[in-house]
Order: structure tokens, then sequence, then C-alpha cells
């Protein structure tokens, strides 16, 4: 990370690289703006949502180094060199990811705010050998990630169905 | 966001340095700092980011103890072999914490270090002595039932600790290694958090400067076996109204050792040593567990909506000391 020399209250912007979404990235924050913030109003990839930007919803959900975080509760420069993937990673070579696939198939959104954040952690999930694969230890483990629209039910058919694709 | 500078330390003694001579904040996993840096609560005008820290390890020492990095996040606390096998109840209370994602993100210096969740102290503007001193507590006499407490209060706070780890390590018995501008000293993880007493804006043992760099587990009770048991308004990421972590070595049906610690209901992560005295040489049966809970409440001070913790805490006891004593198959 090296400092330049733009300036907002006397406080220079950093430059960091970023591998996102497989690719190389270097960009210019400063120290108070947010991965979450970074992602969609410098980089303009929208697909991952702010809801309550306090760590309660899950809609900024990303994979940061392959772990699922919260992106409006951590700073883009902590990140510098790190590896993100966001919703709009997940697709390879047009194809949808079994996840968004399933997410399709099961009907498991309404107006779809929550759905970024709920397949990034579903992927999480799928991934580690930690979490069970119960309904109910699917649903413990997505209790951060909050609907709305109550889609719950649907949620987890998705996330049950794309176990073993992923 | 307010704006701060931004300093990443490579070395503890670096991030000590980087703290000094100003306002200045640490920043872990940032799920608590940045959350009240958001609304203004906290106010730092240098951040220094300890993520480039070498404290991710957790080390199984030679005298039995567990030393704990406190970069080590709660997802990797959680699952440590370790810790699943010889401190159950700390890896309970860790997973019914928060949710995957901030648990991947917390870490044990920060869930340490963790703010109340009073949303007196969080609304910036009602009348609090722990953000403003001196300026009356909102929470006595206002709406005080889901994350106040009952045990430890004073007319000044009654905010509850909200962290479910450090009732598990309140259970365990632990000692914080931290570093300062004067060098490492040691601080029993009992006499770490403070009570409000008269001056609630003081939480914790630190000096100005100090960085937690370990939490060191005391050895297991040999024998033993624990459980962490937490009750809310939802099954799921949210905090606790009322938790018990509990440790029990029985002999055939005595009870020889016990550990009962509390969440929910008091202003630190509350060890309830005389219950704990009651159950020794006693039988492990509803009857003993009933009388130790009610020991572990005999001075608790209920507020005009959380008076049923109470009730809800003495519970939480005898079943979680119900289960640690169950008959395994
Ligand atoms: C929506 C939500 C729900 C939650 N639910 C729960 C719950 O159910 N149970 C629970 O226990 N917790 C819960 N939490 C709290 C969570 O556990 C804490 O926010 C987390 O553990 C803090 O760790 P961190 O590394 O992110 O800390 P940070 O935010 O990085 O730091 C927190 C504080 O500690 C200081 N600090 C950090 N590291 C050190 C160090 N090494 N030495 C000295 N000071 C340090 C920082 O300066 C700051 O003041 C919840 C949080 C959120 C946002
Ligand atoms: S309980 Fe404590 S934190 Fe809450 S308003 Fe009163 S003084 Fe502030
Ligand atoms: S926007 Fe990050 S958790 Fe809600
Ligand atoms: S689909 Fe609307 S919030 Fe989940």
């Amino acid at each position: 990370m090296s400092e330049t020399s733009t300036a907002a209250g006397g406080i220079s912007a950093c430059s960091i690289t970023l591998q996102l979404n497989g690719q190389r990235r270097e960009v210019e924050v400063y120290p108070w703006t947010t991965l979450l913030d970074l992602l969609r109003e410098q980089l303009h990839l929208t697909g991952t949502k702010k809801g309550c930007d306090h760590g309660q919803c899950g809609a900024c959900n990303v994979h940061v180094n392959g772990t699922v975080i919260n992106s409006c509760l951590s700073l883009a420069v902590m990140h510098d060199g790190d590896e993100i993937t966001t919703v709009e990673g997940l697709s390879e070579n047009g194809e949808l990811h079994p996840i968004q696939q399933a997410f399709l198939d099961e009907d498991a959104y309404q107006c779809g705010y929550c759905t970024a954040g709920q397949m990034m952690t579903a992927t999480y999930v799928l991934n580690s050998s930690h979490i069970g694969d119960s309904d109910d230890a699917v649903r413990e483990a997505m209790s951060g990630n909050i609907c709305r629209c109550g889609a719950y039910k649907n949620i987890l058919a998705a996330v049950q169905s794309t176990r073993g694709k992923v | 966001m307010r704006n701060f500078e931004y300093q990443k330390a490579d070395s503890v003694n670096a991030a000590v340095t980087a703290h000094a001579g100003q306002a200045s904040s640490f920043v872990a996993g940032g799920t608590t700092l940045l959350d009240l840096v958001k609304i203004d609560i906290m106010q730092p005008e240098r951040v220094v980011d300890v993520n480039g820290l070498p404290l991710y390890d957790v080390e199984a020492l030679d005298d039995g103890r567990l030393k704990i990095g406190a970069m080590v996040s709660n997802t990797d606390l959680a699952y440590h072999p370790t810790v699943v096998e010889k401190y159950a109840v700390l890896s309970e209370a860790l997973l019914s914490g928060a949710s995957t994602s901030l648990r991947n993100k917390a870490t044990t210096g920060g869930n340490v270090m963790q703010r109340v969740r009073c949303p007196y102290f969080r609304d910036g503007v009602s009348a609090c002595n722990k953000r403003e001193p001196g300026s009356g507590c909102a929470a006595i006499g206002g709406h005080n039932r889901s994350v106040h407490a009952v045990l430890g209060t004073s007319e000044q706070c009654i905010a509850t600790h909200p962290s479910d780890m450090c009732v598990a390590m309140a259970a365990i018995g632990a000692k914080v290694l931290v570093t300062g501008p004067n060098g490492e000293r040691e601080i029993d993880f009992l006499d770490f958090h403070l009570l409000p007493g008269d001056s609630p804006e003081k939480e914790h043992a630190l000096d100005v400067d100090e960085l937690i760099t370990h939490v060191v587990l005391d050895a297991p009770i040999e024998g033993s076996r624990s459980t962490y048991l937490k009750l809310r308004d939802r099954a799921s990421y949210q905090f606790a109204l009322a938790s018990s972590g509990v440790i029990v070595a029985t002999e055939g049906n005595t009870i020889r050792d016990a550990r009962i610690a509390l969440g929910g209901v008091g202003t630190k992560p509350w060890r309830a040593r005389e219950a704990e005295q009651a159950l020794i040489g006693e039988p492990a049966t509803e009857q003993s567990f009933k009388k130790a809970a009610e020991i572990a409440f005999k001075g608790a001070t209920p507020y005009e909506h959380n008076a049923f913790k109470i009730p809800l805490g003495q519970q939480a006891i005898v079943r979680s000391l119900t289960h640690a004593t169950a008959a395994r198959a």
C-alpha cells in the first residue's frame, strides 16, 4: 500500500491492490471508506447491497480470501492484497453458478434485495466442513442474512438443493 | 463516517507506538469499532490496524493452559480442536454469538473489548453516563428489558456486558496478556471488565495505549464437562436475555468441582462463586442446582421491565447444570 497525493481534510487517500473477482484492481481509497462503499460507489459493482450498514442484515456479504464477511463493517484499506469475490464473480463463462440457478428454480426471493448476500453466505456455508448439512444447521448458519420478504423457506430449499454441486 | 488517519502496524510495539499521542483506536475485525464510529459514538482521529500482527496462533502450553492470540477469529477459535474437545463451553458460547459472517471477522481481543448494546448509549442524544459522564442514565426508569442487568448494576449504569465468549472465559478462568508503552503485564480475566460503579465510562482494566496480545485459558478441570446455554428473544442472531456457562466435575453422583458464569444478566461477565461453592460436595440433583441458582441471584436488583431475568437466569443455570451432568450413552 502506498500513499498518494489526493487529500481530504489533510488526510491522504491510499492506493491498494485487490484481486477482485479474478481481476487485479488498483484503487485509491480514503481510510474511512468501507469495503462496501468501495465496491458500490467507486467500482460500481452494485450487486452487493447496503441494507443496514451496521452488520445486522448480511445484504453486504462478500468473500474475502474464501471467507464470508460483512463488507459494511470492514475498511477498504484493510484489504490491500486480498482476494475478494462478490456476487458478480459467482458465474463463470456466462453460466449461472449452481446457487444462482437454484435461487431461480426455487423462487428463493421476492424483491431480491437480500439475494446477493444470501448467496454469498450460502456458498460459504455449503463449503464449510464445520457446518452441518441438516436444515436446522443451515438455518442457524444463515441467520445473519435477513430477508424482509420472508423468503426463508425457499432460500433454505435453494441452499439444500445446491449441496454437492459447489 | 468521520474522517480519520489510518496506520497499519506490523509489530506489537509498532501498534502501541502508533496508538500513542492522540485519540486512537485499534481496529481488529472492526465489527464493534466501525459500527460505533459510523454513529459517532466512538470518535478516533487515528485508527491503528492490528491485522498484520503475528497474533493468530492457538498454542497449548506445557502447564496445560491454552494461549490464544488476540487476532484469532471467533470462528477459528470455536472450531479449534482443543477448544471443541476441552473447552466445549467456549466453543458453544462463541457459536451462539452474532452470525457466521460476523464471527469470521470478530477477533478474540475485539470480542473482549466489545461495547454495550444499550440503545440509549447508541442513540447519541439520551442521558447516558457511559457516553457522557454526569449526564444521567436514561435506561433506569426507561426501556430496560433486554440489554439491561440485574447483577452488578449501579445508580449510574445498568447495561449488560453483551459478550457470550467472555462468559465462557469467566467460567474457565483466564489471564489477559497486554503490552503497552511500559512493557508487558497480565490481568486476571475476572478483573479485566469493571463494574460500572460511579464511573461507567471506565469499562476495563487496560491502561492508555495498551494492546491485548493474548488470552491464556486456565487448564481444564480434570474429568469435567461443560456447556453454554443462551436464552434470547429469537433462536439465533440475538444477544442473550440470560445465559449460563457451566463446568462440572462429578465423582459418582457427587459434585467435586463446579464453575458457573452468567451472561445477559450482569454488567460484566458474571462469575457466580458462591453458587459454585454451594454445589461442591452435593449430589448432582435438580434440588442442588436450584439451590445454587437461587444463591447466584441473591443480591439481584430488578428494574421496571427486566425482573423476569431473575427466574430466567436461574432456570438457565438449572438446565445447563442438568445437561452437563446428565448420563451419556
Ligand atoms: C449485529 C451484531 C450482532 C452481534 N451479536 C453478538 C452476540 O450475539 N454475542 C456476542 O458476544 N457478540 C455479538 N456481537 C459483537 C461481536 O462479537 C463483536 O463486535 C466482536 O467480537 C468484536 O471483535 P472485532 O475484532 O470486530 O473488534 P473491533 O471492532 O475491531 O474492536 C472492538 C474494540 O476493541 C478494541 N480492540 C480490538 N482489538 C484489540 C486488542 N487486541 N487490544 C486492545 N483493544 C482492541 C478496538 O479499538 C475497539 O474499541 C454482535 C455484533 C453485531 C454487529
Ligand atoms: S445503562 Fe449505561 S449505557 Fe445505558 S443509558 Fe444508562 S449509563 Fe448509558
Ligand atoms: S449492510 Fe452490512 S450487514 Fe447490513
Ligand atoms: S427477497 Fe426481499 S428481502 Fe429477501
